[in-house]
């Protein structure tokens, strides 16, 4: 049930707009509004301008950083850490789920293990993996790649029980081999679970990577960034720092899952396009 | 988190569940014992049960824990103030779905970590700049869910109840909230475990004397291993409690009774 939920309360911006240009005006009104907000408070000098910048200093920071390419380079740096980790967490995930659903036995030794660190903050390892790899790249990949595998593996496990019982016998009853059983049914039919799984895990190592990267005082990096540019007070560099990571959010969930998910399962017919 | 107890729920799935948790705690043990990690990494069961059992006779652990739960309810408090109400805002009126749409989906991307310098340097070190983290990363599940989830409501239901001669307001509180309310629900839980899980970065970055998250990192800096994990194991318990008996009890007393959902089975 909780999963059914989570699939259909997952934000989906496209899937709304009407005319073109009246819904790219609409969309973009609300961030004006908030522009001449946030410019207004900054003009009225409440806040030292240090501390909260004005709208034109962000823009220079940011085209600054841009131009000198600082701010790709950290991007660049982020990305790679991000997809790494998240490559051995789909791969482990996926693995550790499809087994646990087909066989009852990794089932029982793998089901009370998950249960048990699974609910614990993904940040509250970080320490732990610190002392033990040190602060660096492998610490902060590893950690990446441990906290975003718990989505993964519920996912694929209950994809892989999900799938029909009647689906199972009558491939069995035509014929179909273990090998075509699990290609041709089984992982089709636990596609929509896997890739919900995929998607909360990526979600999740977003999330982590940039506090991990903040206190596994690696050399590059969005989180290193913002986190740095505090000790100058560098207020503006953080704010572009945040636009950046902001953006990378919207275009990983627009454009990499979405369409992985149309491509495949709404190709297939097993759930409804998101993006009517 | 989904089918954890139908999962192990009958008896031979238990007494696997106990056999694996012994038998990795068995080999975690003989790796702290072999001596190849040396003991401030690694240590022995024993030692995390002591430094746990003494952290708590004198009282330092339920400190931290009450600091780091303060937090998160409070700004679950000020998520759920905000987040469920603009949610049905959203939901039953489209100007506002328009204006708070493209700002939320350009915000909820933002990792809530990426905002705890910022925040540090606004708000300062300690309470306001957690709490806030905290109401920022869970304000976004619960708005999202309560949308869909008076999306969601069958509007058959609506029609029958306007048909039936209910006002505006019985509508909306006898069909409406109940009717979205497994949606409210969910979007509760996914809410409180990102707080959980916010609540403990931004108390590693923003840190003040108390706190859970704060207690491990400042343990890393000493080296002291067993304090780390016997904070973990207490962070994990108290997550634990709050999924299962909180908001498991709120399903049953709810949606539950209300015939919204059935229990699942496998």
């Amino acid at each position: 049930m909780q999963d059914a939920v989570t699939l259909t309360a997952t934000p989906h911006l496209a899937s709304r707009v009407g005319g073109r240009g009246r819904a790219v005006a609409r969309n973009l009104f609300p961030f004006l509004v908030m522009g001449v907000l946030w410019e207004l408070v900054a003009r009225s000098g409440i806040f030292p301008r240090k501390l909260f910048p004005r709208l034109e200093d962000v823009a220079r920071a940011f085209v600054d950083l841009t131009v000198s390419g600082v701010l790709p380079h950290h991007a660049i740096e982020t990305l790679l850490r991000l997809l790494s980790g998240f490559a051995l967490a789909a791969i482990v995930g996926v693995t550790l789920g499809v087994l646990m659903g087909r066989t009852r036995r990794m089932e029982d030794i793998l089901l009370p293990l998950v249960s048990i660190l699974a609910p614990i903050p993904g940040l509250a390892y970080a320490p732990l993996f610190l002392l033990w790899f040190g602060p660096g790249e492998v610490s902060a990949i590893a950690l990446v790649a441990f906290v975003s595998m718990f989505a993964v593996i519920f996912n694929s496990w209950t994809g892989v029980k999900a799938v029909k019982e009647i689906w199972l016998r009558s491939a069995e009853a035509m014929g179909a081999n273990k090998h075509r059983l699990f290609w041709y049914v089984i992982f089709p039919g636990a596609l929509p679970y896997i890739l919900t799984g995929l998607r909360l895990g990526l979600a999740q190592a977003w999330r982590i990577l940039v506090a991990v990267e903040m206190l596994a005082s690696v050399p590059w990096g969005l989180g290193w960034l913002i986190f740095g540019a505090r000790e100058f007070l560098n207020t503006d560099a953080m704010l572009a720092g945040i636009i950046v990571i902001a953006l990378i959010g919207i275009l990983l969930e627009k454009y990499v899952f979405q369409r992985i998910e149309n491509y495949t399962v709404v190709r297939w017919g097993m759930m409804e396009s998101n993006t009517r | 988190m989904i089918n954890i107890a139908q999962g192990v729920q009958n008896r031979r799935s238990v007494v696997h569940a106990v056999a694996t948790v012994a038998a990795a705690a068995g080999l975690y043990q003989a790796l702290a014992m072999s001596g190849v990690f040396t003991q401030a990494l690694l240590p022995k069961l024993q030692t995390i049960l002591y430094t746990l059992i003494a952290m708590l006779a004198d009282g330092t652990m339920e400190r931290h824990a009450a600091y780091t739960l303060c937090r998160v309810l409070v700004g679950f408090a000020l998520a759920t103030a905000v987040g469920i109400p603009l949610g049905i805002l959203m939901a039953r009126f489209k100007w506002a779905e328009n204006f708070f749409l493209p700002l939320v989906s350009a915000l909820m991307p933002i990792p809530s970590f990426s905002l705890v310098p910022l925040f540090m340097l606004w708000f300062g070190i300690g309470n306001l700049t957690t709490i806030l983290i905290v109401f920022y990363a869970s304000t976004f599940p619960m708005l999202f869910n309560t949308w869909t989830g008076v999306r969601a409501v069958n509007p058959l239901w609506l029609r029958a109840a306007s048909c039936m001669g209910a006002d505006e307001r019985r509508i909306f509180w006898n069909v409406i909230i109940p009717g979205a309310s497994p949606f409210i629900i969910t979007g509760m839980r996914q809410a409180f475990l990102r707080s959980w899980i916010a609540v403990v970065g931004a108390e590693m970055i923003a840190a003040s004397d108390w706190g859970l998250g704060w207690v491990i990192f400042d343990a890393k800096e000493f080296l002291q291993a067993d304090v780390m994990m016997a904070s973990l194991v207490v962070i994990g318990a108290i997550g634990f409690v709050f999924e299962r008996l909180v908001f498991g009890s709120l399903e049953r007393l709810t949606v539950l009774r209300w015939g919204m959902v059935r229990l699942a089975k496998g």
